[in-house]
């Protein structure tokens, strides 16, 4: 950082048939992820096994009709759909797995969050499509979320960003050689982990898709496109749970594993804490979730914010 | 590049004109929102990554809220009925062609300049840069009239003041607001 205006340096991703890797990579993290889940659920409920529930959904799914609601608006219901898993999968493309990303973006961090934020679009549409009011509640719910999580979400992300000096998150990986982030902002880090959830509208964030509204924006999906939706779904979880490693744990550091099984072990991890808060915690109602959003979360990362621009500044930063 | 180009040159005016022709409001924001996605394409393409992908950052949060927005305050509230974007059709649609064709005619007409400077090897640096060094004093400004205009907006709007939540004296022990909230004030 001696010089401030150094020019990128040469890019450093991985070959191209790698982009058509990823979605798979994706997949198979989140599957492994959902058939742990639906195992705890059945041991839960005293039933055995429960590893082989996503199989059997996405089967079900896949061969299901399509449900048909009177006066629909059948673009937007289906757009909201499709658009869930695919910026699970743009957003993933600057995450490294290992050491290099799909795509090397000298914005990675700003990409991440542009395309994460695609989800409000989604939800909202999936809501507003069939025309039925439980589930239009439930789009509304979500933007409402939104509004509390995002804020909070920038904040962090752009903590992690800062203490780099760099949107580029192979450097954000670069800098935290000597000592995780997660270290120095751990109020950053636990943030960045309630808003991803939020942003997956998962427990205890689940308002938009909860039984209250009999499954919300998810409520009139059938078929192929509940799968889009709800499979988009863990996508986006498990994408957000991977930018937690290379944003506060270091990326692929570690001794003896190879640095891609470094960021499998801590995506898994991420994923499990994920996993298991959904079950720890009751769904939280919007009216309270904003206002602790914003009345404890945006000041706490501001000032997380401020404690690492100060430490930056301190050891001779920009 | 140049096949790119074209695709969402075409894209951000065929939804910009969806916009004119659809006929529900949701899906209409949702045109508009595409046409913007297609612009933020071709901002990037001049290699300006940052302010491209704040573009699609920012359009989708405001387009979301804007869908609300929209349909809170359109003629027919729960906006699933048709509706026409139009007024004043012939006037409107004189001067939108009218004003396309003037720019576009300007465009290929004018002699346009050969560049003479260099771009900065990092657009994104320079930037900030200039956000944070000369035009701080601007930014400043506006960061603070916009925020002046928020709190001005909702104090003239809300219906309930300080005084309704915690007494004429302001010592009541807790607020009495109607929602809950989260934090227990």
């Amino acid at each position: 950082m001696d010089d401030p205006v150094t020019v990128p340096p040469p890019t450093a991703a991985l070959a191209w048939w790698w982009a058509l890797l990823l979605p798979l990579v994706l997949i198979v993290v989140a599957w492994s992820a959902a058939a742990v889940d639906a195992a705890v659920e059945a041991r839960a409920a005293g039933r055995p096994g429960g590893l082989t529930v996503p199989a059997h959904e996405v089967t079900r799914l896949l061969v299901g009709q399509r449900r048909r609601t009177l006066a629909a608006d059948p673009v937007l219901w289906r757009a909201g759909a499709v658009v869930l898993p695919v910026a699970a999968v743009l957003a993933a493309v600057v995450i490294p797995l290992g050491t290099r990303p799909v795509a090397d973006l000298g914005v990675g961090v700003v990409w991440f969050n542009a395309m994460e934020v695609l989800a409000w679009a989604a939800v909202w549409m999936a809501g507003w499509g069939p025309n039925s009011v439980l589930s239009l509640v439930g789009g509304y719910r979500f933007v409402a979320q939104g509004l509390a999580y995002e804020l909070p979400h920038m904040f962090a992300i752009i903590t992690a960003a800062l203490g780099a000096q760099s949107l580029r998150v192979g450097d954000i990986i670069a800098a935290q050689q000597d000592l995780w982030f997660v270290v120095i902002m751990p109020v950053a880090f636990v943030v960045f982990l309630v808003s991803a959830a939020a942003m997956a509208f998962w427990g205890p964030f689940d308002a938009p898709v909860a039984g209250d509204l009999a499954g919300g924006a998810a409520s009139e999906l059938s078929g192929v496109d509940r799968l889009l939706f709800l499979g988009g779904r863990w996508l986006l979880l498990t994408a957000a749970a991977a930018m937690a490693v290379p944003l506060f744990l270091g990326g692929g550091a570690g001794p003896l594993l190879p640095a891609w099984a470094w960021v499998l072990v801590k995506t898994l991890l991420v994923l499990a804490v994920l996993v298991w808060a959904r079950r720890r915690f009751p769904t939280i109602r919007m009216d309270r979730w904003s206002e602790i959003s914003w009345m404890v979360l945006v000041p706490l990362t501001v000032a997380q914010a401020l404690v690492v621009s100060i430490v930056v500044l301190a050891q001779g930063g920009l | 590049m140049v096949v790119t180009f074209w695709v969402l040159a075409l894209a951000a005016v065929v939804f910009g004109f969806g916009v004119f022709r659809l006929n529900s409001m949701a899906q209409v924001t949702f045109s508009l929102l595409a046409s913007f996605l297609a612009v933020a394409g071709l901002v990037l393409l001049l290699g300006l990554g940052y302010l491209g992908v704040v573009i699609v950052l920012m359009m989708v949060i405001e387009m979301v809220i804007m869908a609300i927005f929209m349909i809170m305050y359109m003629m027919n509230p729960a906006g699933l009925m048709p509706m026409a974007m139009y007024h004043n059709k012939p006037g409107a649609m004189t001067i939108s062609v009218g004003t396309f064709v003037l720019l576009a005619t300007g465009i290929l007409l004018v002699d346009w300049p050969q560049r003479t400077g260099a771009p900065a090897p990092d657009p994104t640096f320079a930037l900030g840069r200039a956000l944070m060094g000369e035009q701080m004093l601007t930014m400043m400004t506006l960061g603070i009239t916009l925020f002046a205009t928020i709190v001005a907006t909702v104090v003239l709007s809300t219906g309930r003041g300080r005084y309704d939540r915690l007494g004429d004296d302001l010592d009541a022990r807790s607020a009495d607001d109607p929602l809950g909230g989260g934090v227990g004030r």
